[in-house]
C-alpha cells in the first residue's frame, strides 16, 4: 500500500534565550489512505508539533532542520508557501485541542464556515449558506439555522468542537489531524465528538491522524499507533499487537500508568521524568528512564520490526 | 463515625429578574443532596461539568451559604456557626483544586505556601511551625531541596504535590479534593493518585473526592456518588457501583470510558444531546430528556430505593 501521509526523519529545534530545545528528534510515521492512526506520548514528547510541522504551520523560532514529509507523494518541506495554502485546510485539515478558542469570536458560526467554502471554491458563494447549515446538521447539531446564527459563545464547548469539525470536513480533505479532539469535554461529549470523527471518516474516506494521551480513546478508535516519547518515535503497531504485545519499554510503562476502569492490573508510575529538551541524552532518550537500558542505548537506535507491521526502535526489546 | 453529613443540602443561585413584577428565575445547582463520609473513607463524587458537584463541594468548605440544609463535620452544625466559630473549624477542612499552577500564590516559596494555614489556624509558633513544614513536605514526597522554590521553577506534579501538602498540613478531618489530577499528565496523574491514597493508607485520611474521570475514582475510592443536574442518581461502594451500576446515567457514563483493551467490545448507552440548563430542570426524572429507556411514568416524581445493601438508585425502571 503507498502511504497517504509518510514523515521520515523529522527534527524540529526551537531557538529559546536559554538553548536550542530539540523539540522533535528523526520522527517517523505514515498514514494509509483512509486509515486512522493514534500518536501518542505524554505532554512534551513532540506530538503537536509534528502535527503542526506536517502542516507546515511551525513559526521561528521554530526550526524544521531535516527529514521528509511527503503527502501523497509530494514533498510538502520543499512546497511553496503558494502551493501549500492549496494543500492546508484543503486536503489536510486540523481539529484543534481548544474548540472555542480556535473559532471566530466575532463571526456567527455559521458565517466561519460560509467563508472557507467559498474561500477554497468549495461551492458558489450563493450557495454556501445552505451548504454551511447542511454542514451544521451533518456534524449532530440540532436546530442548524439558528445555530449557524449564533456565536462560539452561544455554543457548549462540545458544539463548538462539532463546528470545528464540521469546518475540518467541509472541503471533503484525505487526512484529518485531531489533536487532542476531545481534551476538556465531558465524557459522554467526549464519546459522542469521537463517534462522530469516526463515522465522518469512515463515510468521506479521510484518513484521521490521532494525537492524544488517552490510550482508551487509541484503543477503541485507531488501526495502528505510534508512541511518542522526548521528541522521539519509538514504536510503530497495529493496534491489536501494540496493546497486547508492546515492544518498547516506553510503551509498556506508560500501559501501566492508567488506572483501569475494567480489571485490577496495579497502577505504576513511569520511572523517571522526560528528559530536557534542552539537553536531551544521546541516542535513546528513554534510555536513563529504562530498567533495560544498556551501554548501546548512548548511539542512535536502530529500528527492527518486531513481527509483521511492528516494529520499535530500541536495542533491548524483544521480539514477539 | 461520620466525619462529614451533608443533609438535604440545597444550592439555589437567583437570577436578576428581567421582567420586574415577576418572581426571578433560579440556577437549581444542588437540590437536595444528602451523603455521609465516615472516617477514613474516600467518598467519590461523579458527574459531569454543570452537575453541581462544585457547588456542593463550595457548601461544604462553607465558601457560599447554602439556600437550604446542613453540613454537620464531626456532628457540628457548620451551616449555624457564627462566623468567628467558624474560622476555627476550618482548619479541619482542607481543599485540593484542580488547576495546580492557579491555585498556588506565584510570590510565595514553597515553604511559606504550606507555613501560611499553619500561622493562620494553629497556635504553633515559627520554629515549630518550620519543622512542621519540613515533615509535611517530606510527607508528600517534596525534598527539602525545593523548600524555598517558588511555583513557576516547579513542574506540574510538583505544584500540586505543595497544594496537597498545604492541605494536610493542619492535620484536617476531611480533604475536599476537587478534581486534582485533571490537569495533569498520565504519568503525572499516577504519581499524584498513588500519593493521595498512600497518606490516606498511612495517616487515615477522609476524602471527599470529586472528579469525572471514573478509572482514578475506582482507584481511589471506597464508595461513589453520581451526581446530576443538582441531585444524587446513584450512590454504592466503589466495587458494587463499578461492577453492577444500576442507574441509566451511571451506566453511560461508564460505557463512554474508552478502556485501554481493543478487544473489549464497547457496550453502548448513549445519552443524546447535552445536560440540560440548571434553570430549566425536567418534572420527575432529571435524566428523562436524555435516557433512552425513558417512558411516561419517568415524568413521576423518583423515589430512592436501596436495592442492595447500601446501593440506593434513583429511577422508576430499576
Amino acid at each position: 500500500m503507498t502511504d497517504l501521509l509518510a514523515v521520515q526523519g523529522l527534527t524540529v529545534h526551537f531557538a529559546t534565550d536559554e538553548g536550542v530545545v530539540q523539540a522533535v528528534d528523526g520522527a517517523s510515521l505514515q498514514i494509509g489512505a483512509g486509515e486512522v492512526v493514534g500518536l501518542v506520548g505524554e505532554s512534551g514528547s513532540g506530538k503537536s508539533v509534528t502535527a503542526l510541522a506536517i502542516l507546515r504551520l511551525l513559526r521561528p523560532p521554530a526550526r524544521v532542520l531535516g527529514g521528509r514529509i511527503e503527502f501523497d507523494g509530494r514533498d510538502l518541506l520543499g512546497c511553496s508557501e503558494e502551493e501549500m495554502r492549496a494543500v492546508r485546510g484543503a486536503q489536510i485539515s486540523m481539529v484543534f485541542q481548544s474548540p472555542r478558542t480556535s473559532l471566530n469570536p466575532v463571526l456567527p458560526v455559521g458565517h466561519q464556515i460560509e467563508r472557507l467554502l467559498v474561500q477554497h471554491g468549495a461551492v458558489p458563494p450563493r450557495e454556501a449558506r445552505e451548504r454551511a447549515v447542511e454542514m451544521l446538521r451533518e456534524v449532530g447539531i440540532g436546530e442548524p439555522e439558528r445555530r449557524a446564527r449564533q456565536y462560539a459563545h452561544h455554543l457548549s464547548g462540545g458544539m463548538c468542537q462539532r463546528v470545528m469539525i464540521a469546518m475540518a470536513l467541509a472541503t471533503n480533505p484525505r487526512l484529518l489531524i485531531a489533536d487532542e479532539p476531545t481534551t476538556g469535554l465531558d465524557v459522554s461529549i467526549a464519546a459522542q465528538i469521537l463517534d462522530l470523527l469516526g463515522d465522518l471518516g469512515r463515510r468521506t474516506g479521510a484518513a484521521i491522524l490521532f494525537i492524544t494521551h488517552d490510550l482508551g480513546v487509541v484503543a477503541r478508535r485507531c488501526d495502528r499507533v505510534v508512541v511518542m516519547h522526548a521528541g522521539q518515535t519509538v514504536e510503530w503497531a497495529p493496534v491489536r499487537a501494540l496493546f497486547h504485545a508492546p515492544a518498547h519499554p516506553y510503551t509498556q510503562a506508560l500501559l501501566r500508568s492508567i488506572p483501569r476502569v475494567v480489571g485490577t492490573g496495579e497502577m505504576e508510575p513511569i520511572p523517571g521524568w522526560v528528559p530536557s529538551p534542552l539537553a536531551p541524552p544521546p541516542g535513546c532518550r528513554f534510555a536513563r528512564r529504562c530498567p533495560l537500558a544498556r551501554t548501546e542505548c548512548e548511539a542512535p537506535v536502530p529500528v527492527r520490526a518486531v513481527g509483521g507491521e511492528h516494529r520499535v526502535a530500541c536495542v533491548a526489546a524483544e521480539a514477539s | 463515625m461520620d466525619v462529614l453529613v451533608v443533609d438535604d443540602l440545597q444550592m439555589h443561585f437567583p437570577l436578576r429578574s428581567i421582567i420586574p413584577w415577576r418572581a426571578p428565575r433560579v440556577v437549581r445547582a444542588v437540590d437536595g443532596v444528602s451523603l455521609r463520609v465516615a472516617a477514613g473513607e474516600t467518598l467519590g463524587l461523579v458527574g459531569e461539568s454543570g452537575c453541581g458537584k462544585s457547588t456542593l463541594a463550595r457548601c461544604v468548605l462553607c465558601l457560599v451559604e447554602p439556600t437550604r440544609g446542613r453540613v454537620l463535620l464531626d456532628d457540628e452544625n457548620l451551616t449555624a456557626l457564627p462566623e468567628e466559630a467558624l474560622r476555627r473549624r476550618r482548619r479541619d477542612i482542607q481543599m485540593v483544586f484542580q488547576d495546580p499552577t492557579a491555585s498556588l500564590n506565584p510570590r510565595l516559596s514553597v515553604a511559606a505556601t504550606v507555613e501560611e494555614p499553619l500561622a493562620l489556624h494553629t497556635p504553633l509558633t515559627g520554629a515549630a511551625r518550620r519543622g512542621r513544614v519540613d515533615e509535611v513536605l517530606e510527607e508528600v514526597g517534596l525534598g527539602a531541596g525545593l523548600r524555598d522554590r517558588y511555583p513557576h521553577q516547579l513542574s506540574g506534579g510538583q505544584r500540586q504535590r505543595v497544594n496537597i501538602a498545604r492541605a494536610i498540613a493542619t492535620r484536617p478531618r476531611l480533604v475536599v479534593l476537587d478534581e486534582p489530577t485533571s490537569a495533569l499528565d498520565v504519568s503525572l496523574r499516577a504519581r499524584v493518585i498513588l500519593l493521595l491514597a498512600e497518606l490516606k493508607r498511612r495517616m487515615g485520611m477522609t476524602y471527599l473526592f470529586i472528579s469525572h474521570d471514573l478509572s482514578t475514582v475506582r482507584y481511589l475510592c471506597d464508595r461513589v456518588a453520581v451526581m446530576y443536574l443538582g441531585v444524587l442518581v446513584e450512590e454504592a461502594s466503589a466495587a458494587e457501583l463499578f461492577d453492577h451500576p444500576a442507574h441509566p446515567y451511571t451506566r453511560a457514563l461508564l460505557s463512554c470510558i474508552p478502556v485501554p483493551d481493543p478487544d473489549v467490545a464497547p457496550v453502548r448507552l448513549t445519552l443524546s444531546g447535552e445536560v440540560p440548563s440548571p434553570i430549566d430542570i425536567p418534572t420527575g426524572c432529571r435524566l428523562r430528556g436524555r435516557c433512552p429507556l425513558a417512558q411516561p411514568v419517568c415524568a413521576e416524581p423518583v423515589p430512592v430505593r436501596e436495592i442492595a445493601p447500601g446501593h440506593t438508585v434513583a429511577c422508576h425502571l430499576v
